[in-house]
């Protein structure tokens, strides 16, 4: 019945045995490679937009961030239909709209669009459009050099706010691209710490 | 030889009295005891849940409750069954079996065993509790997506807690299990050498251990979004509610291979102990089980092909979740040619372990269907879908969990079950499971949606036919806890032998049923007959005869 102890000796000996410090050490580092697990659970939040921003997944690349300097050069062979989509989240109560629906433009051209909000509500808001483009692919070839989705806008109660959207479509847009839709969705973001689109 | 309890002066006690027996135990056997009933347990509690679904859906239009406390029961009854049924249930018998079956005294670290037994009651007893408070329990599905789930009241911290509880019980299992399995194995058990049970084991574990943490993380970006003004995933500060789907299922798929893993380990451990053969292909089962792990972390999105990802990313997923039917096929075939030419008989393990193989493969096909991303518009959040994933689920993930009681309970209380009973059990199970879930896959193809307390009335009679086999499905059961309980527990069953199965192979028979409170002291020497693989001989591959 006395069999030699190999190195798996039983775990509760009490006579020196040499597993006990083995399987606690193993322990550890499994334990440890559970506390990076959770950490990569956090650093796949930068990958995510890492990502995005290279392939312009969920239009959140480039074509919507601000740029001080967009060149034109317009390609009046082509003609794109731009549609507008104006949304207010969670029911509160704002007015929210574009002042066109739809435009046509030739690629390379700037345009600007005005778009309207009013707070009906009784108190004040922080309120932040995030925008958002359809399809995906043409994202990164909105550009834009003015836009009131770039920071977040106070609206007193009742307050009552005209915004001009200027951009181009970048030439290089995917020939088989015919239309874009640019949608802007209304959130509440007040008290949120604003961290950058 | 025998491994009897060989007492020595350090040893000679038996259990303590009393209940303080279970609350301070450290014993493997009595922790996979109380993992075993807590999950039985549960999984009652989740099956009321279910049959509260299943009786609103009886019929179109509101009868019993009202939505949000319908939406509430999906929520709870997914969470529960998961986390409370299948994954206790798992760990409990993994308690039991793998210090028996790799021959060493104990798990590897004892106390911490205890600690992840005795959170989870506290866990449960939060998210429970969350059906008592003001606006309910959590309603916004198991797998809450925001925005919607932060709009859940109160119980919404009880929700992420809970959470957090359970993954701390499962990571400290995931890890006892690998130290065991890796530092305490008897001498002359060599990886390969070992049951399968306990190679399915490992890689569980590995998977729990590469993905609790993040599911941790994931809900507690929830909880700052809700309370401390962070915007992980609300659109207002700049996150990405799409971003939570992408990181909640990159938990989520490893995590229903956690859930069927240990399934496929007890379905290669019974199939060869009643067909009175080795398992066929032992090494290509450890291989296409760590080929479906690693594959598991890389196709996530193909539960959210609708969320409008790029052409590119919905072949790569569709391709990706294609190829895992290969090593799945590969442990299909390797059961089969298990059976082939084998003395078959057919006791209520071996029952459900082909019942097992069968209706999960239809749960596997079913998965395939929803993996080509073009159907997969129409199939997705249909009722297709809850008929797939409960296929892989009750006839998948349960029924392996009721053979691998039915066929360890001797052991553990030293006393047969019927098995008239066991049979009834058996096809009564089959039968109505069958019932229940079979009418949604043309429920979910015409078009209803899940989640849903109302549907238009063309599905009305798919609806009452799975409303009728969930209720008796639900009835049977109590055929098995008393079979159980009457027969084995409390010992009015035919006393068993230690072998229990003649065709059963492994260290864990060698002990006398009921297995002594502490078996294998001393490390066991591995006789070349009790290994699963053909590792053992390979020149004898029929094994009927006995050790020398």
């Amino acid at each position: 019945m006395s069999e030699p102890r190999t190195q798996s000796a039983p775990a509760e000996a009490p006579a020196g045995a040499p597993a006990k410090p083995r399987r606690l050490v193993r322990g550890g580092q499994l334990l440890l490679v559970a506390v990076a697990m959770f950490g990569f659970g956090y650093a796949l939040v930068p990958l995510y937009g890492f990502i995005c921003d290279i392939t312009g997944l969920n239009g959140t690349n480039r074509g919507l961030k601000l740029e001080a300097q967009v060149d034109e050069a317009v390609d009046s062979t082509r003609t794109v239909r731009v549609e507008f989509l104006t949304t207010v989240n969670n029911n509160l109560p704002w007015e929210f709209s574009a002042s066109q629906s739809s435009l046509e433009v030739h690629p390379g051209q700037f345009h600007t669009v005005t778009f309207e909000a009013r707070n009906l509500a009784e108190r004040d808001y922080l309120a932040q459009a995030t925008p958002s483009v359809v399809p995906w692919n043409a994202a990164q070839y909105v550009r834009k050099t003015e836009c009131f989705c770039f920071s977040p806008q106070d609206f007193a109660s009742g307050e009552h706010k005209i915004m001009p959207v200027r951009f181009l479509i970048d030439p290089a847009l995917p020939p088989e691209v015919e239309t874009i839709t640019l949608s802007y969705t209304f959130f509440d973001a007040t008290g949120l710490a604003r961290s950058d689109i | 030889m025998s491994h009897a309890a060989t007492h020595d002066e350090h040893h000679d006690h038996g259990p303590e009295a009393g209940i303080m027996r279970w609350i301070k135990t450290t014993n493997h056997k009595d922790l996979g005891t109380l993992y075993l009933w807590f999950s039985m347990i549960m999984f009652f509690i989740g099956g009321l849940m279910s049959l509260v679904i299943r009786a609103e859906l009886f019929e179109p239009g509101l009868q019993f409750v009202q939505p949000e406390f319908f939406n509430q029961m999906t929520t709870m009854h997914a969470l529960v069954m998961i986390f409370g049924g299948v994954m206790p249930a798992f760990v409990g018998l993994a308690n039991w079996m793998i210090p028996m079956m790799v021959g060493c005294s104990d798990l590897a670290l004892p106390r911490v065993n205890n600690w992840g037994f005795w959170i989870l009651p506290f866990a449960f007893g939060l998210l429970l509790s969350t059906l008592f408070m003001d606006g309910g329990a959590p309603a916004a599905g198991w797998t809450m997506y925001p925005p919607l789930v932060l709009q859940t009241g109160d119980a919404f911290p009880f929700l992420i807690f809970a959470i957090h509880l359970m993954g701390i019980s499962s990571i400290t299992g995931a890890i006892n299990v690998i130290v065991t399995i890796l530092n305490m194995r008897a001498p002359q058990m060599t990886l390969l050498k070992m049951p399968l049970f306990v190679w399915s084991w490992l890689i569980t574990a590995y998977l729990l251990l590469a993905v609790m943490p993040v599911l941790a993380g994931a809900v507690t970006m929830l909880l700052t979004d809700k309370y401390f003004g962070t915007s992980f995933f609300t659109a207002a500060g700049g996150g990405d509610p799409v971003m939570f789907q992408h990181i909640f299922w990159f938990f989520g798929h490893p995590e229903v291979y956690i859930l069927i893993l240990p399934a496929f380990g007890i379905v290669s451990t019974i199939i060869p102990t009643f067909a009175r053969k080795r398992l066929f292909g032992y090494d290509s089962m450890v291989y296409a089980m760590a080929s479906i792990a690693f594959l598991s972390f890389i196709v996530w999105a193909h539960h959210m092909f609708t969320v409008g990802m790029p052409l590119a990313a919905e072949l790569f997923f569709m391709f990706a979740t294609m190829l895992i039917a290969v090593p799945t096929g590969v442990k299909v075939f390797n059961w089969i040619a298990t059976m082939w030419r084998g003395s078959m008989t057919f006791e209520t393990p071996m029952l459900f372990a082909l019942g097992f193989v069968f209706l999960f493969t239809i749960g596997g096909f079913s998965g395939l269907m929803l993996a080509i991303a073009p159907v997969d518009f129409q199939y997705h959040d249909s009722y297709f879908v809850v008929a797939h994933f409960h296929y892989v689920l009750v006839p998948g993930a349960v029924f392996s969990i009721i053979a691998a009681i039915y066929y360890w309970i001797p052991k553990w209380t030293g006393h047969m079950y019927n098995e008239r009973l066991g049979q009834i059990h058996f096809w009564l199970s089959a039968i109505f499971i069958n019932v229940t879930f079979f009418p949604q896959h043309f429920a979910g193809l015409a078009g209803m949606p899940r989640r849903i307390p109302d549907y238009a009335t063309q599905f009305t009679d798919w609806n009452v036919i799975s409303s009728v086999g969930a209720f008796v499905y639900f009835v049977v059961q109590f055929v098995w806890a008393y079979n159980m309980i009457v027969n084995c527990i409390m010992k009015k069953g035919e006393p068993a032998t230690s072998r229990v199965w003649e065709g059963a192979h492994g260290l864990e028979w060698t002990v006398p049923s009921p297995a002594p409170y502490h078996t294998f002291e001393e490390p066991p020497v591995l006789d070349e007959s009790e290994v699963q693989g053909a590792h053992a001989d390979e020149h004898q591959h029929e094994v009927q005869g006995k050790p020398a």
